[in-house]
């Protein structure tokens, strides 16, 4: 699909997708750093949920952003 | 009809278990795809647009969703398995496997399948070599596209109540009458939107799991020595080393199957003619787009042994030494309640992932089992309405007839597959195997294509004797390799028809015979029998009717009866191997049969005394035990594997790769013998369509980094240089 003057880009869905999907991700990481679980995962000491739910708001955001509908390609 | 609710199990006795965060991302994901699809239903309202996408793709978007209809999570969890049971070789289906054949099919074969604006693969049948070919090659894909979505769909059920403990006919209704809903209304357009996404959310998804297991083993080099320190004297870290000989390695497999069969046959088939692949950048907005499509396609597949066969690898190095888990083959972890190969990704998952992240994973999953679903249905859609339908049933209907054929079609095609879900809980055997025979149908297309496009010579009747030869020669291996002359003599897990009453007869035995087989019973055996017989659940499995197998088919299988009966096969196979089962006594009130009784079973040795002393134990219970069977689908017949492909130790992976690579020598030999004996079509016909006739289109000039063919190179040098690094 060529970006046209009326559909919106795959891009913009994915990037709202993720951008979501990182906050709620983020949050919970926040969260059980907060108040750490008495079940833990492997390496939970590493923090994945946060900086992975970050990298999901970026990405997310930049799509979302860039292809976002009204745009000019 | 009494459904336990979606989320009942998710909370115990399930492999993953699932937090509120996690369930708000899967439903997010659902209302995410819906809402596309109702989006989208503007932008699909001609043929051209709701079968081809419009031909508007660019190069990425068509790349992505090249690749993406073929990462089903099916796919994702088989491999990563496969990573698990036999190492490095796991990743080959990503390299030669593969790359090979994409790269030529966007350099040597996209000109002609775009150039010629067909709508299908059978499309291009009809222009190259008639209406014969392309109708067998539409009612063949037609049909094998609907059934085998249904047994994925039903695997995808059972793997979701496996990992999840969700409900089995919920998991199958809801996430087919969403895709039935999207792809009806958007069409190609909404398929390829959705693969597009999946392709982000299975990378986002599953991508932390080998970065924090690497984290975990200490880097690659620290991942293969763990392996190679925990398997001694067995070779798990290279790519070809071990394929030398077809004893060398657990495939069984030598070096030609996997270079022939593997990389030749089935890659190409599959990669250059299945058209549930090709149509993705068919519908490219250019020529060169469709071309770069098919090689950025190329490179992601490349990069996917990082989500998959990597995973694996680390399963098999972290999950013993630190969890204290070896997985086993399916048969072996249901009968003792351990884990299966194919849990390692989900175990893995359940590893590293916590709340929020574990739901992307999972999102992931489901969404990888949806978008090749929709795939399957909206390839069904097209073929079904240009291959099949306009020209048998409606040839000169408008544009928007057939569009509505589409919408109803995906629609349809979605409850039959549905139907088919259901079907294979009661036969599995039979539609699991038709995913390979699928696999041997487009061997024989891509035979009958190449030497269209290659060949002017190859006439219309070449091309259909051909695809009719090589298929036929493909479902005879197939048969053949599963046959037994002699009859199939072990007893298999399947065999116990009535387990129930089988254990109460040789609990109580109640007839001289029952108290024979009793009495050779082993101790643990006789144990594991007084305790089923003393429980609750011989009751419920005596339940007849339908709906009751449906159900007792689709619930998780009871650990404790499956001890049970994969201890008393067992057990009455060492039976069967014993002379001396045979008295007069033992059988009187057993009808045998004129031959039976006149044999001496003191004469009979090895192999003609266990088939003996089988139809004798099928006699005494018959209601119970399952007579043998000329044709065993789930067993291979060695002496037979070993003409097709030159080892008695040949698995099954190596003997449909070899099979594969037969069949397509057969089709071509069949095109060119035909061909030679029969008219072909006059130049003028298919100037269009084969090499040397086909004038390519000029697309003018472009810089040398937008050159597909450059792209090509460097994509073929980046997968020697990888398979030497990994030799």
């Amino acid at each position: 699909m060529e970006h046209g003057h009326h559909q919106v880009p795959i891009w913009f869905f994915i990037g709202a997708l993720l951008t979501v999907y990182g906050v709620l991700i983020l949050g919970v990481g926040i969260y059980s750093l907060a108040n750490p679980p008495i079940q833990k995962v492997a390496l939970w000491e590493k923090h994945a949920d946060i900086w992975w739910g970050a990298l999901l708001i970026i990405i997310g955001l930049i799509y979302a952003i860039r292809f976002r509908p009204g745009r000019s390609p | 009809m009494n459904f336990t609710p979606l989320f009942a199990a998710a909370s115990g006795g399930t492999l993953l278990r699932l937090t509120p965060v996690d369930l708000l991302i899967i439903v997010i994901y659902f209302v995410m795809v819906l809402i596309i699809g109702g989006y989208l239903r503007k932008y699909a309202s001609t043929g051209e647009e709701f079968f081809m996408a419009g031909r508007k793709m660019t190069a990425w978007i068509a790349g992505l969703s090249f690749i993406s209809a073929n990462l089903s999570s099916l796919e994702t969890m088989g491999w990563s398995a496969m990573a698990y049971q036999y190492g490095m070789l796991g990743a080959h289906a990503y390299l030669i496997g593969a790359i090979p054949a994409i790269l030529f099919l966007a350099v040597v074969m996209m000109p002609f399948y775009y150039i010629c604006k067909t709508h299908s693969v059978p499309g291009y049948l009809k222009l190259r070599y008639g209406e014969g070919s392309r109708v067998l090659a539409g009612v063949s894909f037609t049909f094998m596209t609907v059934l085998v979505c249904g047994v994925n769909m039903f695997a995808m059920a059972s793997v979701l109540h496996l990992l999840l403990g969700w409900n089995i006919h919920v998991s199958i209704w809801v996430s087919s009458l969403t895709v039935a809903v999207y792809v009806a209304l958007g069409g190609l357009l909404s398929a390829v939107f959705n693969e597009v996404l999946q392709f982000f959310l299975i990378w986002l998804g599953i991508l932390l799991v080998p970065i924090l297991g690497l984290v975990e083993a200490g880097g690659l080099s620290g991942m293969m020595d763990r392996i190679n320190a925990a398997n001694p004297g067995t070779n798990f870290t290279s790519l070809w080393a071990n394929m030398g000989s077809a004893s060398d390695n657990p495939m069984g497999m030598h070096w030609t199957g996997m270079v022939f069969g593997l990389g030749l046959a089935v890659s190409f088939g599959y990669w250059c003619t299945d058209f549930l692949q090709v149509q993705r950048v068919m519908a490219a907005k250019s020529l060169r787009a469709a071309q770069n499509g098919t090689i950025i396609g190329a490179v992601l597949k490349m990069c996917v042994p990082i989500i998959v066969t990597l995973p694996g690898l680390l399963g098999l190095a972290i999950l013993q030494e630190k969890a204290g888990i070896k997985l086993l083959p399916e048969h072996e972890a249901q009968a003792t309640g351990g884990y299966s190969y194919n849990q390692v990704l989900p175990l893995m998952m359940a590893r590293y992932l916590g709340p929020g992240l574990l739901g992307l994973g999972v999102t992931a999953m489901i969404a990888g089992f949806m978008s090749g679903m929709a795939g399957n249905v909206s390839a069904f859609a097209t073929v079904w309405t240009y291959d099949v339908y306009q020209p048998l049933l409606n040839r000169n209907a408008p544009d928007r007839h057939y569009v509505s054929m589409g919408r109803w079609c995906s629609i349809i095609g979605v409850l039959i597959a549905i139907v088919t879900a259901y079907a294979s809980m009661l036969f599995s055997n039979i539609l699991v195997y038709l995913q390979v025979l699928v696999l041997f149908f487009i061997v024989p297309l891509f035979g009958v294509v190449i030497m269209g496009m290659l060949w002017k010579q190859a006439t219309p009747a070449g091309g259909f004797w051909g695809l009719a030869t090589g298929t036929l020669a493909s479902i005879c291996m197939f048969l053949y390799v599963h046959w037994f002359p002699g009859w199939y003599v072990p007893f298999m897990e399947k065999d116990v028809k009535d387990l129930p009453a089988l254990a109460q007869k040789l609990h109580s035995a109640s007839t001289p015979i029952a108290a024979h087989v009793s009495q050779n019973l082993s101790p643990q055996t006789r144990q594991l029998l007084a305790d089923f017989v003393g429980s609750d659940k011989v009751g419920a499995m005596q339940q007849k009717g339908l709906w009751n197998r449906l159900q007792q088919a689709v619930r998780t299988p009871d650990p404790e009866v499956l001890r049970v009966r994969t201890a008393l096969v067992k057990d009455l196979n060492s039976l069967l191997n014993q002379p001396g089962l045979y008295t007069a006594e033992r059988f009187s009130g057993v009808s045998l049969d004129q031959a039976a009784r006149q044999t001496d079973p003191s004469k009979l040795k090895s192999e003609d005394l266990a088939r003996f002393n089988r139809r004798l134990l099928v006699s005494a219970f018959p209601a119970e035990l399952a007579p043998m069977r000329k044709l065993e689908a789930t067993q291979l017949n060695p002496r037979h594997a070993e003409h097709i492909a030159t080892s008695p130790k040949a698995q099954d992976m190596a003997v449909n790769m070899f099979s594969a690579f037969w069949s397509l020598l057969l089709t071509i030999g069949t095109v060119i013998m035909v061909s030679l004996f029969t008219r072909p079509k006059p130049d003028s016909e298919i100037k269009h369509l084969v090499y040397g006739l086909a004038p390519l289109p000029d697309e003018g000039q472009c810089p040398w980094y937008e050159k597909p063919v450059f792209w090509a190179a460097v994509v073929g040098v980046v997968l020697v240089i990888v398979n030497i690094i990994f030799w």
